[in-house]
């Protein structure tokens, strides 16, 4: 059960400390301590990371999601295509998908140019893969449970029975 | 003109001079706010502007609409046991607060006395001042954690009284009472003939135990008028809407006030209400859980500070020692000095003196920052 809780509050906020997990939880810190490195050593937990919002970057990074179509034969499979593409460092997330096209694949680079020549220079000529769809990011309003803009003002009355 | 003497007999508010306060300073942060800090679950807001897309602009049956009484007693049936009638037991009103105006004026005969269990919500004292009933006040004691027990309505000649009110998960302290504790009190209602209102806004935020509804006590539920609402647990504050659970003969005097003065609970908020019934259980939970990991982390540090301040189950609220004697004097130097205000728990009447009530509906970062500037300006 703490494993969930734990792992509830730091998808929530993955910089608070431990000492402040093990506030919001009424646990021992050094139990907090020993679940985060359960889960790390397990792998669960894969990583921590910043949610950007990019626009608000002097240099705005190009991001597109490209489907993927691909073929498979006795000895080519769904992994042996992802492992190649997932070393690609421009490759953001790489998702095996229902519907009608196999992979969803995030990919970030400096420019359209750098994306489009990424496409068609590494993507494109992997022999399995018969089709590629890439559509450029335009604008971004929400990431991973986190929504972009302003936010919602606090217009409460600041005392109130 | 001259005000009525019922209205002269009504102290003002202890809240509002805080209030005034609190508004000339610019970037407080405030714990001092009853009312959720999230938003109504979109669903809810959505299924009101759906309905105010339609044209859903007309009054409601008196009681509220038919769909939403069924959902209420099916709701309060699945959660708390109340079985109730949607016909003839349920009348939704303009929030909880509406509700307790109405069972005073429908139960309070002039010169009828109402015990009161405080400290409590402000509205339950002017209330049955309102209904030129007489109050007696019952202080519920530190040592029993605020809970309400049948040796203080003793004490403090409850047993004299027509009705009691009464309010857990508790505004301000935060205390909740569990099946037995509540058992005692019946036993005491049930010994002295009292009917008893009791106000279960904050139902659905009690963190260690189940809530229980006195109502369901045997013998109680024909002594007893349930409120509860939207406001708390959907986080509905602003769409006014509320209920009330009666027997029938209570429920229709009830009706019958409130068919005179709002005739109907707002519509939009009717639909609102109908939706968050029918899809925003899993937003309750979230809010819930989060609400519990801020009561933790607001109590471990009051206790890692050297605040007394005992372990509050239920609301959004701690209700810690006052550091000085004068909690008034404190709040307003906490306020002045550290632009974070909390309520001193003198505003929600006897027994509350001495303490303060601090709310943690305000978001983790901003309630960080409060706790830590409470602890400098303790030190």
């Amino acid at each position: 059960m703490s494993r969930e809780d734990v792992l509830a509050v730091l998808n929530d906020n993955a910089r608070y400390s431990t000492e402040d997990i093990a506030r919001q939880l009424d646990m021992e810190p050094a139990a907090v301590q020993s679940t985060i490195d359960e889960l790390e050593e397990a792998g669960v937990i894969k990583g921590y990371k910043a949610v950007i919002d990019r626009s608000k970057l002097e240099e705005e990074p190009v991001r597109a999601a490209v489907e993927l179509n691909v073929t498979l034969d006795r000895e080519t499979s769904y992994d042996d295509i992802s492992s190649r593409l997932a070393q690609f460092p421009m490759v953001q997330s790489l998702h095996l998908v229902s519907g009608d096209f196999d992979f969803m694949m995030q990919v970030e680079g400096d420019s359209m140019r750098e994306v489009s020549q990424f496409i068609s220079n590494k993507v494109a000529p992997v022999p399995e893969i018969t089709q590629t769809v890439t559509h450029y990011v335009m604008d971004a309003y929400k990431e991973q449970g986190i929504t972009f803009g302003d936010g919602h003002d606090d217009d409460r009355l600041s005392i109130s029975p | 003109m001259k005000p009525a003497d019922r209205v002269e007999r009504v102290p003002p508010s202890g809240i509002r001079r805080f209030f005034e306060l609190a508004e000339e300073m610019d970037d407080i942060i405030s714990l001092g706010v009853g009312e959720p800090d999230f938003a109504a679950p979109w669903a809810a807001r959505d299924a009101a502007i759906a309905s105010l897309e339609q044209g859903k602009t007309s009054y409601t049956a008196n009681r509220g609409r038919r769909d939403l009484r069924e959902a209420i007693a099916e709701d309060v049936n699945k959660r708390y046991d109340l079985s109730y009638n949607p016909d003839n037991e349920i009348v939704v009103t303009a929030g909880a607060s509406e509700a307790i105006d109405l069972a005073f004026r429908a139960l309070v005969n002039p010169g009828d006395t109402v015990a009161v269990a405080q400290p409590c919500y402000v509205s339950y004292v002017p209330g049955v001042i309102f209904a030129d009933g007489e109050v007696c006040s019952v202080p519920t004691r530190k040592e029993d954690e605020f809970k309400l027990t049948p040796e203080v309505l003793e004490a403090n000649g409850a047993a004299e009284a027509e009705l009691l009110v009464m309010c857990y998960p508790n505004n301000p302290t935060g205390a909740t009472m569990t099946r037995d504790e509540l058992q005692a009190v019946a036993d005491f209602a049930i010994e002295h003939d009292l009917t008893v209102l009791s106000d279960e806004i904050y139902s659905e935020l009690s963190y260690e135990h189940e809530h229980t509804s006195i109502a369901t006590l045997p013998g109680m539920r024909e002594r007893t008028v349930v409120f509860n609402g939207f406001s708390k647990a959907y986080a509905m504050t602003g769409l006014r809407l509320g209920y009330v659970l009666a027997p029938p003969e209570v429920s229709q005097a009830i009706n019958r006030i409130h068919q005179y003065t709002m005739l109907s609970a707002p519509t939009t908020a009717q639909f609102a209400a109908l939706e968050a019934l029918e899809s925003c259980d899993g937003e309750v939970a979230d809010m819930r859980e989060e609400y519990n990991r801020r009561r933790n982390l607001v109590l471990s540090r009051f206790a890692e500070m050297g605040i007394e301040c005992f372990r509050a189950k239920g609301a959004f609220y701690a209700f810690p020692e006052c550091p000085w004697d004068d909690a008034e004097a404190f709040a307003e130097a906490l306020l002045e000095e550290t632009g974070v205000a909390v309520v001193p728990g003198d505003a929600f009447g006897e027994g509350g003196q001495g303490h303060l009530r601090v709310s943690y509906a305000t978001g983790f970062e901003e309630l960080e920052t409060a706790l830590d500037r409470i602890e400098s300006f303790i030190e």
